[in-house]
Order: structure tokens, then C-alpha cells, then sequence
């Protein structure tokens, strides 16, 4: 009974004490973002390995989730006789959800567990001390353009798949199944806000790629310098990004589009 | 030096495409392109009765749209609901004798302001008000009023 309840004692100090390190990482890693601007080819390696690496998973799936949603929307409508908002089903569910949701998950899986797992290795092969050593500080040097290019990374990102999405829709709709391709566009757009639905969805992919790039450099600077350490802190990341992301999705969705 | 020039060329690559299809979305999905509710005219109109018509319900004149409705408020005075209307500015000779209806688009469409120009020499302006109104046909109460009658017609 005492050891249960020791161990629950500790393991909330211990959730608790993460949080706050994680906190005062995140702290440091933004202070440190201004010394990255004059320095801007840290950041564009960085980039080069969270987005472009990133390009092409995030493409094609964008062009199958588009496709998946052209056919299946087109068979449920089609039961009313209102294949014409195919356009408008495709473009609201890409822009407002799906667009922001899946390009993080595969950004956190597909970038997320690759930062990790190289800051994790670079604090258990003790780079991270050394730089320290040489008094160069390990967050402005590492941290830091990772974050910023993962905050500038997904955004774009998100654009790219609810666009390429948007695309597959339509070439399924009017290509594969013969809808009128004017009624695709136009109902779109007469039904599509700018403010209400791209811009949301835009706040949406730029706060889920600082939750995923935070939680992934968090998880590596923290990790335990063992091979295991690493490969669990990866796991974690994978994890615990998927769980904000689709948590966070759902605050923001109810605080965004809960008027209407 | 190579390596590092491909690299840059991809960025730039990568962040190009990230912003055409941010371009993409805003400018041929979205409804940023077609008409810009800041730059039109007001014009208000009192309807009976407002149905189901909803802030950014279109506004159309011979089935083309020329604007979007964008307050709909109750007059405490005259019981009428006041319906504002912002019109595209190339559409400014609208006459001031034009006829606004509620119709509904399809048979469970959505419900848009339709307006029937008259023959009058002169125009609507900012602000302007369009006096002759017909308010929204509410299917419950027509289909009410038809079996309404259909059975006074049996009992007689």
C-alpha cells in the first residue's frame, strides 16, 4: 500500500519535473532564435531536412488522402443527388482538418523521430558536452534553428497537401467519374472562406509544428545517453506528438469553428 | 561548395512550392479572389419575413451573383426584418424601383436575395433602400395552407 502510494508520489513529481524542464527548455531554445537569424545557414540545413525530406512523403499521401476523399465523398453524395459539393466536401475537409492533422502526424513520424533520434545520439556520443566545452552553447547552435525551421516547415507543408489534395479530388471527381469540373471549383469557391477556413487551418499547421519540433528536441535533449535511451525517446516522440496533435486539434477546432 | 548550392536550390524549391500552394488555396479555393466584402455599396431592404437567408447569402440579379447579404437585424418598430446588402461597385445602376425576393436555390438549396430591376431613370446608391419587397416563401406554411384548403374543398 505505502509503495503504491510512493510510487504514485513519484511519478507525478517526476511528470511534473519534465514539464517544467521541457518548459524551460522551450524557453531557452525562443530566446535563442535571434541568434540564428545572423547565421541563416543553420537554419537552411535545417530546413532542407525537415521540409524537403519531408516534401514528397507529404505530396503523395496529400494526392491519395484527396483521391480516397474524391471517391468516397462522391458515392455518399451521389445517394442525395449532390455530387456537386464533392468540390466543397473535398476543399472544406482538406483545408479546415485534414490538411493540418495528417501532414503533422507524418511530419512528426517522418521528421519528429529523425530529430530525436539525432539529438539523442549527439548528447550520448557527449557532442553536446563538448560543444559546451568549447563554449559554444548547444541550444543556439542546435536547438534552436530546428525549431525555427520546423515552425516555418509545416505550414507550408500543410498548404502543399491540402493543395496537391484539393487536385486529386478533382481528378478523381471529374476525371474518373465524370462530375462537371466548372461545378467542382465554383461550388468550392463560393463556399470557401478565406478568413474562416485557410487562414484557421493555416493557425492550426503553424501550432502543431512548434507542439511536434518542441516535443521532438525535447525528447532528444532529454533522452538517456544509451542506445535504448534514444530508441525510446524516439518512440515517445512519435506518441506524444500524435497524442497533441489530435488533442490540440480538437480545442482549436471547437474554439475556431464553434460559432457557426 | 556544390553540395551545399543543390541544397539551397532544393530549399528554395521547397519553400517556392509551399508558397504557390498557399496561393493556390487562398486564390482558386477560397472566395478571396471573386469579391471583397470592403470595396461594395450598402443597400438595405425590409422584408416580411427573412426565412432561412443567413449572413453571406448571395445576392443575384437575372440568376448572376452581384453581392452578398452581410447583416440581417429585427425591427422592433415595424416587426420587419432589415436585411443589408453589399453589391460588387461595378453593379451601380441598379434602379431604384428594383424588386428584392427571398428565394431558395433548388429545392433544398440555400436561400439568396434575388433582385428584379425595374424601369426607373434613376439609381441605387450607398445606403439606398429598395421598398418593394417579397418575403420568403416558408414551405410549412404553404404546404399548410394547401391542405388547408384541399380539405375545406372535400367538407363542402
Amino acid at each position: 500500500m505505502i509503495n503504491n502510494l510512493e510510487n504514485l508520489g513519484k511519478q507525478t513529481r517526476s511528470s511534473f519535473t519534465k514539464l517544467g524542464r521541457g518548459s524551460f527548455f522551450l524557453l531557452q531554445a525562443v530566446s535563442g532564435t535571434l541568434s540564428v537569424l545572423p547565421r541563416p545557414r543553420l537554419l537552411l540545413n535545417q530546413l532542407y531536412s525537415v521540409g524537403v525530406l519531408s516534401f514528397l512523403i507529404i505530396t503523395i499521401s496529400g494526392l491519395f488522402v484527396g483521391m480516397v476523399l474524391g471517391l468516397q465523398g462522391y458515392y455518399t453524395l451521389s445517394a442525395f443527388g449532390a455530387e456537386e459539393s464533392l468540390g466543397v466536401m473535398v476543399a472544406t475537409s482538406l483545408v479546415r482538418e485534414l490538411g493540418p492533422v495528417v501532414s503533422a502526424l507524418l511530419f512528426a513520424g517522418r521528421a519528429g523521430s529523425a530529430l530525436t533520434a539525432e539529438i539523442g545520439l549527439m548528447k550520448a556520443t557527449e557532442q553536446l558536452s563538448g560543444m559546451e566545452m568549447m563554449a559554444v552553447d548547444p541550444i543556439k547552435r542546435i536547438i534552436s534553428p530546428r525549431l525555427l525551421a520546423g515552425l516555418l516547415a509545416m505550414p507550408l507543408l500543410a498548404g502543399l497537401f491540402s493543395a496537391v489534395g484539393i487536385i486529386g479530388g478533382e481528378l478523381v471527381g471529374s476525371g474518373l467519374l465524370g462530375l462537371d469540373e466548372g461545378a467542382y471549383w465554383s461550388q468550392m469557391q463560393a463556399k470557401l472562406d478565406f478568413q474562416d477556413d485557410i487562414v484557421n487551418g493555416m493557425i492550426k499547421s503553424i501550432v502543431f509544428g512548434f507542439v511536434t519540433t518542441w516535443i521532438a528536441l525535447f525528447e532528444g535533449y532529454d533522452a538517456i545517453p544509451t542506445s535504448e535511451g534514444v530508441s525510446r525517446a524516439t518512440t515517445r516522440t512519435v506518441v506524444n506528438s500524435a497524442f497533441s496533435i489530435l488533442g490540440l486539434d480538437f480545442i482549436l477546432t471547437a474554439l475556431m469553428f464553434g460559432e457557426h | 561548395m556544390q553540395h551545399t548550392r543543390t541544397q539551397d536550390t532544393l530549399v528554395g524549391l521547397f519553400v517556392a512550392s509551399g508558397i504557390a500552394g498557399l496561393f493556390f488555396l487562398s486564390l482558386q479555393v477560397s472566395n478571396l479572389s471573386s469579391f471583397s466584402q470592403h470595396d461594395g455599396y450598402m443597400i438595405t431592404a425590409r422584408f416580411e419575413n427573412a426565412g432561412g437567408l443567413k449572413v453571406k447569402s448571395p445576392v443575384s440579379a437575372a440568376g448572376v451573383k452581384i453581392g452578398q447579404v452581410s447583416n440581417i437585424h429585427f425591427d422592433t418598430k415595424t416587426y420587419e426584418a432589415v436585411v443589408t446588402m453589399n453589391i460588387d461597385p461595378k453593379y451601380n445602376t441598379l434602379p431604384d424601383d428594383t424588386t428584392a425576393s427571398i428565394f431558395t436555390a433548388g429545392l433544398l438549396g440555400e436561400q439568396y436575395v434575388n433582385l428584379e430591376p425595374g424601369g426607373s431613370e434613376s439609381y441605387l446608391k450607398d445606403k439606398g433602400k429598395i421598398d418593394i419587397t417579397q418575403p420568403a416563401i416558408i414551405l410549412e406554411k404553404a404546404l399548410g395552407q394547401f391542405l388547408f384548403k384541399s380539405a375545406e374543398e372535400k367538407s363542402e
